[in-house]
């Protein structure tokens, strides 16, 4: 009742004052060792906060109904793809209802962020993610790791086929075999990430060879591992724990599957590791949001996504998925996540390419 | 009245038009004048006279077909054949898809492209011509094709000369709205890739959250609507005829002789394509996976989610729809014109720029509707409208204003010449213009992510839920259902609006008692 008549009063003013909505006000000075509860106005818990969630209901409703049971606080929340949520916050700006964002990829992170819509985060929680897996000014951190592969049918492609580099992918033996997804935003990071190591020609070039290598283009992810465990396409470039989602739906093994995952060797681009994670939105009105990053921080809520959703867990002393080498025994590409956020180059670039 | 509908149609516009205006007409005009730009007008604009040219032959000849011939069957084909609108464009793409890489071994040839993208939205966006089109037919006084029919004119030139030109506001109508539909579409065209306008502002919004880009994209999808208006306005010009009766009485249906069977057969076709081909699909999905048990624990929330909302939003649409559409008909002029013109604007942009919009609008100015159904039904409203306009202003142009003229002579005032005549008269396209509303506001999908309240989910929502990680099987469920409750308000209009004898489920009966199953549209058929 006190957030609706709250957000009504604003509602009353926010025509006359809206022509001077300029820059955000800056979030209240971070906490040096301060915890999340005494931040801010130190209110209590009212018990209940809404996340905007830009990941998938199936992946992450359980581990949030977990949080309720643990703490007694209610997450209201709403899914939608983490593009339209992000575009909705912006939107909403200063009168977002959101406590907090969970995003599928680091790039909407910061574009929420780039607006001044995220909070800073308390050390003690950034203390606890690797500095490469979040926000460079302390607004978001990676809450679970995803590392792009090849999926490739094992049937059609013998191992020692297999390439040592995405740059392999673009030569004549691999004509009409690669699957990709260039509207995904998993792709266009690594795009991105292409740009930054090898430069802006180098990665032109590659797309503009990939165009015209006769590639399979797809929408999604998922569906390139269907259609390259049901053989209709040989190999394709996508996150790792799709394999795992086809397998459950499937109801078999991942090992049973006619897919399996190559992870490029030696810091190539095509193994850049991204993050799922999360910022808290707007004025803390209380710890309740903060109680959330560190439930899913904690080693219950990591465990959950290790298990769940075959990801990387963030924090140290948990063993990776079972059945994936080890976070950190992948030869990942040297780059810092917040080094991605120029999309829009790429996504003119994968434009012109013709593959967009 | 009139005026605010049309306000609630124009604030995604407005909205746009602050933002762009935001950039200045410099940065427009450089995001616009390029050759991507031009592709992509190309490219939206052939698909749209393609499907646009397909659904007039398919909607038209159908709804002759079951109104005005023997064609054996046509009392259950005439409901079946207004089913494929309940399959949302993105599950009818989809299981296409799914369905041709059954037959196909070779990848490359893949069932993508202009083609794809043409039969599909063909399918699923030819009942926005034959419902209304058939409900006219339906209703049209048979006295002039009768005269005509006696004068020696042959049946051919009597449907060309004479019925086809009463039902010209439907035919138009309807062939406006499937052009609209089909740039405004999204689903289809990203599934099977077709680069056109609605893809590229879904593009930009999505990768790197490029809203400017989108919403300066949308202003020319805004110009392409206004040119698409400016020429449907053009054939219009002739101006509206009204039928002489004021209760119709069903025609004499028209001895095909052998070439009923051959009807028959055209119009299974139709029907097995657009409904057997996601039958397949959603079966194989039920089938093959293993997640179909998660979705009956939720799929009564999400029922009513969608039943609920949609129904709000109908009535909400209709009630905007009915004084514009009324003054259009009944009073054509450049205002009415203009009034009902600006319905449409909305209609050809994507859901997600609607809902854009109206989180714009609920976030400043209607903060306490913000995240409520009422706010989504607002944006049904915005996005829906031309639906209802169009079947209410074909539907007055159709009932003579004479009886309006003589009940205001005799002495009634104009709320119960309205109340009396207008309304009773105009009741079977209104209830038209609701289920159309009620049907395709239960399939949007953009939209309703962005302005559903927190925690409310429908069929929609679930079904992009289930399909977003590939569980085809859980999704089916709430495909099947979405098209089983969609199913209900078509055959019931379909009943009302007289293109199937009300009370008869023998369809010759109508030649042996012609005048004793005439529909009396007196009662509300507001929706379902």
């Amino acid at each position: 009742m006190i957030r609706v008549t709250r957000l009504a009063l604003v509602g009353a003013l926010l025509p006359l004052t809206l022509a001077a909505c300029g820059p955000t006000e800056e979030p209240a000075p971070a906490s040096d060792g301060g915890t999340a509860d005494t931040a801010e106005s130190g209110a209590e818990s009212d018990g209940t906060l809404t996340l905007y969630s830009g990941r998938n209901e199936e992946l992450v409703q359980p581990v949030l109904d977990d949080f309720t049971s643990e703490t007694g606080i209610e997450v209201e929340i709403r899914y939608a793809d983490t593009a339209a949520m992000a575009a909705q916050l912006l939107e909403e700006g200063e009168n977002s209802p959101a406590d907090a964002f969970l995003a599928q990829d680091a790039g909407a992170l910061g574009a929420v962020s780039a607006e001044g819509l995220l909070q800073d985060l308390p050390q003690e929680t950034l203390d606890l993610v690797p500095d490469t897996y979040e926000s460079a000014d302390g607004t978001w951190v990676g809450l679970t790791g995803r590392s792009r592969v090849l999926a490739y049918n094992t049937q059609a492609v013998s191992e020692d086929e297999l390439p040592a580099s995405v740059q392999e992918l673009t030569g004549p033996e691999w004509t009409g075999r690669v699957g990709v997804a260039p509207t995904n935003a998993s792709f266009q990071s690594f795009v991105t990430a292409m740009r930054v190591l090898e430069g802006e020609d180098a990665a032109a070039t590659w797309l503009a060879d990939l165009a015209a290598n006769d590639p399979q283009i797809r929408e999604k992810n998922g569906e390139i591992v269907a259609d390259v465990d049901s053989g209709a396409i040989d190999a394709g470039l996508v996150n790792h724990y799709y394999l795992y989602e086809l397998a459950a739906e499937k109801g078999v093994a991942p090992e049973e599957l006619d897919v399996a995952l190559h992870f490029f060797p030696g810091g190539d681009t095509g193994a850049l590791v991204n993050i799922s994670g999360m910022g808290l939105v707007g004025e803390q009105a209380d710890g309740d949001a903060q109680a959330l990053v560190d439930y899913l921080l904690s080693e219950a809520g990591q465990t959950y996504f290790v298990e769940q959703t075959s990801e990387y867990p963030m924090i140290e002393g948990l063993e990776g998925p079972a059945g994936l080498p080890a976070l950190k025994d992948l030869e990942t590409p040297d780059i810092d996540l917040n080094d991605l956020e120029d999309l829009q180059t790429t996504i003119s670039m994968i434009t012109e390419a013709g593959l967009l | 009245m009139a005026l605010a509908a049309t306000a609630v149609a124009l604030l995604p516009l407005g909205y746009l038009l602050l933002r762009t205006a935001e950039g200045g007409l410099a940065s427009w005009w450089e995001t616009v004048a390029t050759e991507r730009v031009a592709r992509l007008t190309a490219t939206s604009l052939s698909l749209a006279v393609v499907v646009t040219v397909a659904c007039l032959v398919i909607g038209v000849g159908s709804a002759w077909l079951v109104t005005r011939s023997n064609t054996p069957g046509r009392a259950p084909l005439a409901v079946l054949l207004a089913l494929p609108l309940a399959v949302p464009s993105y599950v009818a793409a989809f299981t296409w898809v799914s369905v041709s890489d059954l037959w196909s071994g070779d990848p490359s040839a893949r069932f993508e492209g202009f083609g794809a993208a043409a039969l599909v939205l063909t399918l699923y966006t030819y009942p926005y011509v034959y419902l209304p089109v058939a409900a006219a037919l339906a209703r049209v006084d048979p006295s002039q094709e009768e005269v005509a029919r006696s004068l020696g004119r042959g049946p051919w030139r009597t449907l060309l000369t004479v019925t086809l030109p009463q039902v010209r506001p439907a035919i138009a109508g309807g062939g406006l709205l499937a052009a609209l539909y089909v740039l405004a579409d999204f689903g289809a065209v990203s599934i099977l890739r077709l680069d056109t306008f609605t893809r590229a502002i879904f593009t930009a919004l999505s990768s790197g959250f490029n809203r400017s880009m989108a919403l300066t994209l949308a202003t020319v999808l805004v110009l392409l609507t206004l040119g698409i208006l400016w020429g449907e306005g053009r054939t219009r010009r002739a101006g509206a005829r009204f039928s002489t009766a004021s209760v119709s009485r069903p025609a004499t249906p028209l001895d095909l002789g052998p070439w009923r069977f051959v009807g028959t057969g055209a119009l299974v076709v139709v029907v097995l394509t657009a409904l057997g081909v996601p039958a397949l699909s959603l079966a194989r999905w039920m089938a093959a996976g293993s997640s179909a048990g998660q979705a009956w624990d939720r799929i009564g929330d999400a029922a009513w989610g969608s039943l609920s909302a949609s129904l709000l939003g109908a009535l909400l649409t209709v009630a905007l729809a009915l004084p514009v559409g009324l003054l259009a008909a009944r009073h054509p002029g450049r205002l009415s014109a203009l009034l009902e013109r600006a319905a449409y604007l909305a209609h050809a942009l994507p859901g997600v720029v609607v809902g854009l919009s109206l989180v714009f609008f609920g976030v400043t100015v209607a903060l306490p509707l913000y995240q409520t159904t009422w706010l989504l039904a607002l944006a049904y409203a915005s996005l829906f409208l031309p639906l209802a306009v169009a079947a209410v202003a074909s539907a007055a142009a159709q009932a003579p204003p004479s009886l309006e003229e003589a009940a205001q002579s005799l002495g009634s005032s104009p709320a119960r010449v309205f109340t009396r005549v207008t309304l009773p008269l105009t009741l079977p396209g209104i209830g038209a213009g609701a289920a159309l509303v009620f049907l395709t506001a239960m399939k949007e999908l953009p939209a309703t992510l962005l302005l559903r309240p927190t925690g409310m989910d429908t069929l929609a929502t679930r079904l992009w839920s289930a399909t977003g990680i590939g569980r085809y099987a859980e999704a089916a469920p709430y495909a099947l259902l979405l098209v089983a409750l969609a199913a209900v308000p078509t055959w019931v209009v379909v009943r009302r609006t007289g293109i199937v004898p009300a009370g008869s489920g023998a369809p010759r009966s109508d030649r042996s008692v012609p005048t004793a199953t005439a529909p009396a549209p007196a009662e509300p058929v507001v929706s379902p």
